[in-house]
């Protein structure tokens, strides 16, 4: 089931969230909307789930090319995952799930044994056989959070949408959970968009990553695509760590496949695309200072003073490289590009 | 000063980290640095323990030693005499219109304050409080003036040349008594008694947020289900908190009642109107046996109010 919104416009007083942004999911897809706080990207989800509405007179919902715009909520037949789970407090796990099927009316409603048999297999889905008679309060986070989406899946959704999914939880069952809802959504091949600020999450499970900034789409475009060719700075600098260089860079003739600031003045440039050797005097290389380094983890991260432009570049280099070039601060070394970033004429800065 | 022992900074942590209050108060209770002389502690206990006794307690035993004074044929003969018995009535009556009219309101206006956002919410808030704010007479005298013979009802029965002649005549054949007479009983104790159940509401309903009445929506609930299945059950116990307190002062309103009523006995007297009545008349024990009925009542509230309290500090604590 494929999701349009076309044209959206949503204000609220003289605050734009939305302006006019326009953007198609592919059926079966599992879709990230990415972007920083007051992006835009959480209202655009409520507006497909029908919780908001676009402004008047702005935009239309397709659902699998049907026209859900003036459907209210409840009749899109949409899955919605809450940042902090709305569990119904005062019901038990079991009920939680139960609920979507137990209002419905009198003649679309299962019988008692089948909303009991759907329930439990449900439960077994996300893992929660034992805990039905809980109360959400009795939960941890992880599985508050997999409650919600039973309660979601319920309903047998067109769509799955949830908001901030894994913000509240810790980094440990956020990462655990996470790997989870990529392999639920092998099996279950339902369109599904997620909202996100964190980066890595964006780019670990979605097919596709949207991101946002400042109530437009940036970008749109597969994990790797987003990462290694960013439309725009913005993109540059919400996707990992990047350093901003000043042109122009010795020995660099064109920018080439370096991303620029809209004035030409700068580069953009992640820190693992950088090498150091130690400063030898006739070398092609931008020379430089050690200023600090900071060795825990896989890569050290060493941050250097460029001489003459007195900006402060970062390089990310293997452990093993770092003890090969026995680096100290304070010593002098070369910058150069580590691979065909920069068509000059032996690609160094 | 010494330098805090490290019982105390764990007392700070569990500040810090919001732990349940009463733990908080156990450690501090248990460190030296904040526990005062024996001499200071037992002073301030006792002044405490003489201030409730004189203000609270004496007064308390006060009624029911007047009221039995008599004693207990003549306690319970003050009781059914048809006077008594008729005040008790209305009382009873205009409670219970009064609360349920309440809960109506109060329940519809804390939904509407918490739940959308409209313009004028602040407006509606305030209108809210307004019967706390002004006095009980006050209150009783806009009803006088207002559906009292002298007031505009009372010229609008009398005019010649009224705006809509047919409400003259309907009302005339109606023959409608609002002042002196139970319908303004009825309707000042609603207003006095209005804001309980709203104002108890309005801050539950804004700390339980909107997401779960949302999710019921995105599972195919429609508004009433949603308001039975998920709102409800969630405000039910503040809402009885509401409910019992509204009860409380519907039973007990003086002021306001005492302007509208008249004093009419046997027809428009409540039972506070009645102690006041009896008492004048220098029926003592006849208004305290009356009286002691409205005391056993602010008991029963207080006792389901802690009741409430202390299963909702439980909840709490369970989910934290």
């Amino acid at each position: 089931m494929s999701i349009v919104a076309t044209q959206i416009n949503k204000s609220f007083g003289s605050y734009s969230a939305l302006a006019n942004v326009s953007l198609t999911v592919p059926s079966g897809k599992l879709v990230a909307l990415l972007g920083p706080s007051g992006s835009g990207k959480t209202t655009l989800l409520r507006i497909i789930a029908g919780l908001e509405h676009a402004d008047p007179g702005s935009g239309r919902i397709l659902f699998h090319g049907e026209d859900v715009t003036d459907r209210p909520a409840g009749k899109r037949r949409v899955g919605f995952v809450f940042q902090h789970y709305a569990l119904f407090r005062h019901m038990t796990v079991f009920e939680n799930i139960a609920f979507g099927l137990k209002v419905r009316r009198c003649r679309d409603r299962p019988r008692k044994a089948e909303i009991t048999d759907r329930v439990r297999k449900l439960l077994k889905l996300v893992q929660l056989d034992e805990l039905g008679g809980r109360y959400p309060t009795q939960l941890s986070g992880g599985q508050r959070q997999r409650v919600a989406l039973a309660r979601a899946l319920a309903v047998e959704p067109r769509v799955l949408l949830l908001d901030e999914p894994f913000g509240a939880l810790d980094a440990k069952v956020r990462k655990e959970l996470r790997r989870w809802l990529r392999q639920f959504h092998e099996e279950v091949h339902l369109t599904t968009v997620f909202v996100t600020h964190d980066q890595e999450e964006a780019l670990e499970i979605a097919d596709e990553v949207v991101i946002m900034n400042r109530a437009q789409i940036e970008q749109v475009g597969t994990p790797q695509e987003v990462y290694d060719r960013p439309a725009s700075p913005f993109v540059y600098q919400f996707l990992g760590n990047v350093n901003q260089v000043r042109l122009p860079i010795r020995g660099v003739d064109s920018v080439g496949e370096l991303t620029t600031s809209a004035d030409g003045s700068v580069a953009y440039v992640r820190p693992h695309d950088i090498d150091l050797t130690r400063f030898v005097d006739g070398v092609p290389g931008e020379p430089a200072l050690v200023r600090s380094i900071h060795a825990a983890g896989p890569f050290a991260r060493i941050r250097c003073m460029r001489g003459r432009e007195d900006e402060i570049v970062e390089a990310e280099l293997p452990r093993s490289r770092l003890c090969e070039l026995r680096l100290s601060v304070g010593d002098a070394v070369l910058l150069r590009l580590r691979d065909s970033k920069a068509s000059g004429e032996d690609f160094s800065i | 000063m010494e330098p805090s022992p490290p019982q105390d900074l764990t007392g700070m942590a569990s500040i810090v980290t919001g732990l349940d209050s009463r733990a908080v108060a156990s450690r501090a209770a248990a460190s030296p640095v904040t526990q005062d002389s024996r001499w200071v502690r037992w002073t301030l206990t006792s002044l405490a323990l003489l201030f409730l006794a004189f203000f609270l307690v004496l007064p308390l035993i006060a009624v029911f030693a007047e009221a039995l004074r008599e004693g207990v044929r003549a306690y319970f003969a003050a009781l059914v005499e048809p006077d008594a018995l008729s005040a008790i009535r209305l009382t009873l009556l205009t409670a219970a219109i009064a609360v349920p009219a309440n809960v109506v309101f109060g329940v519809a206006a804390a939904w509407a304050i918490t739940k959308f956002s409209f313009r004028g919410k602040s407006i509606l808030i305030t209108l809210i409080d307004l019967p706390f704010a002004v006095s009980p007479v006050i209150s009783g005298l806009i009803y006088v003036l207002v559906f009292g013979l002298q007031g505009w009802m009372g010229q609008f029965l009398n005019a010649e040349h009224p705006w809509f002649p047919w409400l003259q005549t309907w009302l005339y054949d109606l023959d409608l008594r609002i002042i002196f007479a139970v319908p303004g009983i009825v309707l000042a104790t609603t207003f006095v008694t209005f804001p309980f159940v709203a104002r108890e509401l309005i801050p539950l309903m804004q700390a339980q947020g909107t997401d779960e009445e949302y999710a019921a929506i995105t599972l195919g609930a429609g508004g009433w289900k949603t308001f039975w299945r998920v709102t409800l059950p969630n405000i039910k116990w503040g809402l009885f908190y509401g409910v019992i307190l509204c009860n409380a002062r519907a039973m007990g309103e003086f002021g306001a009642v005492s302007v509208v009523s008249g004093h009419i006995r046997g027809e428009t007297n409540t039972m506070p109107l009645h102690v006041e009545i009896l008492y004048n008349e220098y029926q003592f024990s006849a208004a305290f046996a009356v009286a002691s009925l409205l005391t056993l009542l602010a008991m029963v509230t207080l006792v389901l109010k802690s009741f409430i309290e202390w299963r909702h500090a439980r909840l709490r604590y369970a989910e934290a």
